[in-house]
């Protein structure tokens, strides 16, 4: 029998529906026209969300596959379509989000001549993607999107980008599935050292003062259960990086808060006092450890990993265990004695204290004033039992939100943390919707990082994307003005904001809104928010010269935090 | 400053485009100026084989190679000291028959360096030397003193490691029976 014959565009979406896919996010243009020409035949199984610009297309993709555990998918054309997802692109990989970009590319024909919207999109991906590959010609498109999708969410999850020329996307070829479930030059499941099992097995058991350190690798991993069965068997307490939060529940008695410049104080000044630190899933960002000279230097350091150049690429390392952190994590439970250290677990309540009298009480239960952004916080997880989804922006906004939203389920923070991309939060909130259709996504944003992205309105009119936005508005980019206020002698060069009526252009988009301005009104104002269907947003006015404390000075160690200032 | 060591590498890779740019773009990420690159066929088909140096310190050169070893195509890379390889470079020197001749000097050094000329016509001949970099640059310099080189060029690096086998293939093998075995057990 001969085979069929199809177009390239066609056996894309009959590769992308074999993967999986569901959900795309996308924007057309010319050089994508015969993919969206065949997704119009596929709209009903391939759910694409037209964004508004490409940008928020990837952020999407990365909020949708955070939430979900799926691969984020983003399709968009050439030239400037294709250089508006970057942005994502680099996001996704330092955040290991597993994401597909697909970009349309002029004709195979045209490649090299600066023909109309052709950039070298390879080339420019190669540096800040897992894989960048160029479709040339219909009959590799199969094993493209296959390998695309094995890639991006295999061993350390990435970003792939598929640059599509024209010609492949036209041209036929008979479609025959392919299924790419090995590379020989890629290991994402390496092999697990015994050896260096036993020593870490060893030194957990003499430990007086293990402390662990939590980080994103535990929810790609899915090892969340592993890591609870560990800690608690070993009884050592934890401190959770930025992106690990929802990996173990705000509750949980080991869970001691924060890691970082704006953490808790306990997991950092007992970074410096523990005698074995085991960090699982995390990469030593430079806003973890501040000073690496000074960072855990009395501890002997187990890292549990995946990805081999992690290891003691910034901190030094007395035992590193490569490998899924499901397995290494559930070998260590199960060779481990049970410990008990429960006088070094209750030395962390002194710290606890004095953070809660000198920055949490100030912060979050203040009598009179302007509303303050980690109130503000606090009252939305309250008042979502600690349940919701948190996607932020970038600035206080995040930190408050860090600090201040408690997590019960897994897979609960969605923020930008490795790029610090302001005018993350809007497009991933609505990724997060598509993600997680169940869940109540709260957004938190500041007014500079709201205005990034702000055309994405658009995009949550359209699909009546359930996003709670609460615009955290202080009239400053805020972050900077701290560092301004702190290190430049409040010279606010370029901080200040002059704003629009933000609820004018909610009410423009036809998103249902409210503006809180005062205490008393807080609780009703966030009542109506979480009871009213479908997206809402937000204003509250908060105090507009707030800082973000404690925090660790820069270029200080990781357990000297300014608690005043 | 650190004391900097002249380290070699080797990468295998898969043969596609685009990898060379992939894998100097980690040296130039670090601002680590590669001193000589070679590329070519490996003795596994399809397999690429890189030969690069560089000066950095121990600690860079480590996470270097991690650093080229991630990348999706690159299949194995490793770093050694002059002491753990053996390698060679070549290099041709093109000196002018007539001051060649003129001067008995030159034939003498060509000797002594056990180089070998393999073209000569009445303008220029060619000399050819493999050896160490070193005396290649010496040979130069020599050359350069009696006044006839036209032009000169030399290959950059390449090297083998003194271990008996080259460790890719070991490694391509140990990768294959992990992936069948795996397959099985599913």
């Amino acid at each position: 029998m001969e085979k069929e014959m199809l177009s390239g565009s066609e056996i894309l979406m009959r590769s992308l529906e074999r993967e999986g896919v569901e959900t795309l996010f996308g924007y057309p243009g010319g050089a994508i026209i015969p993919v969206f020409d065949a997704l119009y035949d596929h709209r009903e199984r391939l759910h694409h969300i037209l964004v508004r610009h490409e940008q928020a297309a990837a952020h999407a993709a990365q909020g949708y596959a955070r939430s979900s555990g799926k691969t984020g998918v983003c399709l968009v054309t050439s030239g400037p379509g294709a250089t508006n997802t970057i942005t994502g692109i680099a996001d996704a990989m330092i955040d290991s989000t597993p994401i597909v970009v697909i970009a349309g590319q002029v004709a195979a024909g045209f490649l090299g001549t600066d023909a109309f919207q052709e950039v070298d999109l390879v080339g420019i991906t190669q540096p800040i993607s897992k894989w960048s590959y160029q479709i040339r010609r219909a009959e590799d498109i199969a094993w493209a999107v296959s390998r695309a999708f094995y890639i991006a969410r295999s061993g350390r999850p990435g970003p792939v980008v598929l640059d599509f020329t024209k010609n492949a996307q036209t041209s036929e070829a008979e479609y025959e599935p392919v299924t790419v479930d090995f590379i020989r030059s890629y290991d994402p499941d390496p092999e697990i050292d015994y050896k260096q099992i036993a020593e870490a097995v060893a030194l957990i058991n003499e430990a007086k003062k293990p402390f662990a350190l939590v980080g994103q690798g535990v929810e790609l991993g899915n090892a969340q259960q592993e890591l609870q069965q560990f800690i608690e068997k070993a009884d050592i307490p934890c401190g959770c990086t930025m992106l690990g939060l929802s990996a173990l529940p705000s509750t949980h008695p080991l869970n001691k808060g924060m890691l970082g410049m704006h953490g808790n104080l306990g997991p950092n000044i007992k970074t410096n006092e523990c005698d074995v630190l085991i960090a699982i899933g995390m990469r030593f960002d430079d806003r973890v450890t501040g000073k690496l000279d000074t960072y855990a230097k009395q501890a002997k350091i187990i890292h549990l990993d995946i990805d081999p150049s992690e290891i003691g690429k910034n901190v030094p390392v007395s035992v590193p265990l490569l490998g899924d952190c499901k397995k290494t994590l559930a070998l260590l439970t199960e060779l481990i004695q049970a410990g008990k250290h429960t006088e070094w677990i209750d030395s962390f309540h002194s710290y606890e204290e004095t953070e809660f009298n000198q920055v949490i009480k100030r912060e979050v239960y203040p009598t009179e004033g302007p509303l303050n952004m980690g109130e503000v916080v606090h009252a939305v997880s309250e008042a979502t039992h600690n349940d919701a989804l948190l996607v932020t922006d970038v600035g206080q906004n995040q930190m408050m939100a860090c600090r201040y939203f408690k997590f019960s389920r897994q897979r609960s923070i969605i923020t930008s943390g490795g790029m610090g991309t302001m005018g993350f939060g809007l497009p991933a909130a609505i990724g997060a919707t598509f993600g997680c259709p169940d869940r109540t996504v709260c957004l938190f944003l500041g007014d500079g990082g709201l205005q990034m992205t702000i055309q994405e309105f658009g995009t949550i009119m359209e699909q009546q994307a359930p996003v709670k936005i609460i615009l955290l508005n202080n009239n400053y980019l805020g972050n900077v003005r701290q560092w301004q206020a702190l290190f430049y002698e409040h010279r606010y060069s370029f901080t200040p904001m002059m704003n629009p009526d933000y609820q004018q252009i909610a009410s423009a988009y036809g998103i249902p809104s409210r503006r809180v301005m005062k205490r008393e009104d807080l609780e009703e104002a966030i009542q109506e928010m979480l009871t009213t269907d479908g997206p809402f947003f937000l204003e509250a006015c908060v105090v507009e010269e707030g800082n973000v404390l404690p925090m660790t000075l820069p270029g200080n160690s990781v357990n000297q935090m300014l608690l005043e200032c | 400053m650190e004391n900097k060591t002249l380290y070699t590498i080797i990468v295998h890779s898969e043969n596609i485009a685009g990898i060379l740019n992939q894998i100097t773009a980690v040296f130039t990420r670090r601002q680590i100026n590669i001193e000589s690159l070679n590329v070519s066929a490996s003795s596994i088909q399809g397999v690429h084989k890189y030969t690069i140096t560089c000066w950095t310190t121990p600690d860079i050169i480590e996470k270097v190679v991690k650093q080229i070893e991630k990348k999706m195509d690159v299949i194995q890379a490793h770093y050694f000291t002059d002491s753990e390889i053996f390698q060679h470079e070549v290099a041709l020197y093109k000196v002018s028959t007539p001051e060649f001749q003129n001067n008995p000097m030159a034939s003498h050094i060509i000797r002594r360096y056990n180089a070998h000329i393999v073209e000569v016509n009445p303008i220029f001949s060619i000399v050819v030397m493999a050896g160490l970099s070193e005396a290649i640059t010496s040979l130069y310099t020599e050359l350069q003193s009696v006044d006839c080189v036209l032009q000169f060029v030399r290959s950059g690096r390449i090297a083998v490691s003194t271990s008996c086998f080259e460790r890719v293939n070991e490694y391509l093998a140990h990768r294959l029976e992990r992936y069948q075995k795996e397959g099985h057990e599913k």
